[in-house]
């Protein structure tokens, strides 16, 4: 089989659309509402889950023949959480201020139940290479949800991007108030609820009878 | 190979607990000095920023040129030890206020003096709890001992776009500036909700929507700097 086949390609591209984590699998919600207040915050939480999925899959994935079946899920759970230590103990001697930014997420990452779920219906059945792709998908869906719903709460909830001011002054002059409600994190709920509903609407296959 | 044997089990655990913990040490021991390195960096970096000194490229020759010296107080204020600003790697008492653990603050009361275009100013540590994690800052007053001259605030975990705007300079540090520290003795320097700022020469503003957080910021300021109210109603020294 080759590296790209069509079944790889799937592998890679239903976690960003019809098989999103998020909106379909519904897992990882937890963080989803903990950093989408700012854009910045939710991609590097994106990108960071993105690598550790990745790296746990293609790990867990090569040594998945070995595993004892009754102690898989400890198993996992090492891994996961020795690749994230070792990659934010990496951060902080090399690229301290990232380390620094990602502190409050390394233990978001650890317990997210995306890394869990990939690890147990993936890349325990299934080779490296596309462990790695699945890995790698999922990751991305969940970054491309979390930063639309981030994109949405920070330009309504405090009128900027990446922190920059793009709600002109004039508007608020004008009587336009910042929504604080978008700062709340029932607030990114609503939102998912929202981006869920509208792909339900535009997928058939999702829909049930 | 049966994998669902309980000896294999036992062993397979124990090996990867193993490896794992053999990894991890030498990861952690191998970037120690390293990551230490950037922790005192990044002290500094904060230390300089409380005295309106950003961007600061050179931590380490900064910090040389702006702190004149470090010391530690007794209760009523006298001055117990003092050195040299805090040097990387060199032996001896070396930078007491800047090794002073955040637990140590109440009792050792740490200054750092500065000297800013001439000027000296006096920089404070502070330690305190947000809402969800541990939140930190320096204050520095002008040579006068009252006057606030620059703030710096710092936090692990507070919520983004809320409480960790505690960080943002314009919108809740810059109104630090020139605001007065102690009344009749206290420290009346505090963060009251935002809109609600009665006495413009003591209060600032909080964050609207970060209550606790704003909260937290005051009641680190009140309860560390009253650690030095003899140092501060001591009034001008005039060879700090």
């Amino acid at each position: 089989m080759s590296l790209f086949s069509k079944q790889n390609k799937e592998v890679f591209t239903a976690p960003l659309g019809k098989n999103n984590p998020v909106t379909v699998q519904v897992l990882g919600i937890c963080s989803a509402l903990a950093v989408t207040a700012q854009l910045k915050p939710a991609i590097v939480m994106g990108l960071s889950v993105t690598i550790i999925v990745a790296l746990s899959n293609l790990v867990i994935s090569l040594l998945r023949k070995t595993i004892p079946n009754r102690v898989r899920i400890i198993i996992q759970l090492v891994v996961v959480a020795a690749l994230v230590t070792i990659v934010s103990e990496v951060l902080k001697a090399f690229a301290y201020d990232v380390s620094v930014q990602l502190s409050v997420y390394i233990g978001l990452i650890i317990t997210n139940c995306i890394l869990m779920g990939r690890l147990e219906a993936f890349a325990m059945s299934n080779g490296p290479w596309e462990s790695l792709l699945d890995g790698l998908g999922n990751g991305l869906g969940y970054a491309k949800i979390l930063v639309i719903v981030a994109f949405i709460r920070e330009l309504l909830g405090s009128g900027c991007l990446f922190g920059y001011q793009v709600i002109p002054q004039w508007c608020y002059n004008h009587g336009y108030l910042n929504n604080g409600l978008m700062l709340m994190p029932p607030m990114a709920l609503i939102i998912v609820g929202c981006i869920i509903w509208w792909q339900r609407a535009h997928n058939k296959d999702l829909q049930e009878q | 190979m049966n994998t669902n044997k309980n000896s294999y089990t036992f062993i397979y655990a124990s090996i990867v607990v193993i490896i794992v913990a053999f990894l991890l040490a030498f990861v952690s021991s191998a970037l120690h000095s390293r990551q230490q390195r950037n922790i005192d960096l990044d002290k500094m970096k904060q230390v300089l920023a409380s005295l309106n000194v950003t961007g600061v490229k050179d931590a380490e020759a900064t910090y040389k040129q702006y702190i004149v010296s470090e010391q530690l107080l007794a209760e009523n204020g006298t001055v117990v030890t003092s050195t040299k600003p805090y040097q990387m790697g060199a032996s001896g008492d070396n930078g007491c206020a800047f090794k002073c653990s955040t637990a140590d603050i109440l009792t050792q009361r740490p200054v750092y003096v500065a000297s800013v275009d001439g000027q000296t100013k006096y920089v404070f540590p502070l330690y305190g709890n947000g809402l969800w994690g541990p939140i930190w800052g320096y204050v520095s007053l002008n040579a006068d001992k009252q006057t606030v001259y620059g703030v710096y605030f710092s936090h692990d975990s507070e919520t983004p776009g809320l409480g960790a705007e505690i960080t943002n300079h314009e919108k809740f540090q810059l109104p630090f500036g020139g605001k007065h520290v102690m009344k009749d003795g206290r420290v009346a320097l505090s963060v009251v909700k935002n809109g609600n700022v009665k006495d413009a020469e003591f209060e600032v503003n909080g964050l609207s929507g970060a209550t606790f957080t704003s909260k937290g910021v005051s009641d680190m300021l009140q309860k560390d700097l009253q650690a030095y109210a003899a140092f501060l109603s001591a009034g001008t020294e005039s060879n700090p």
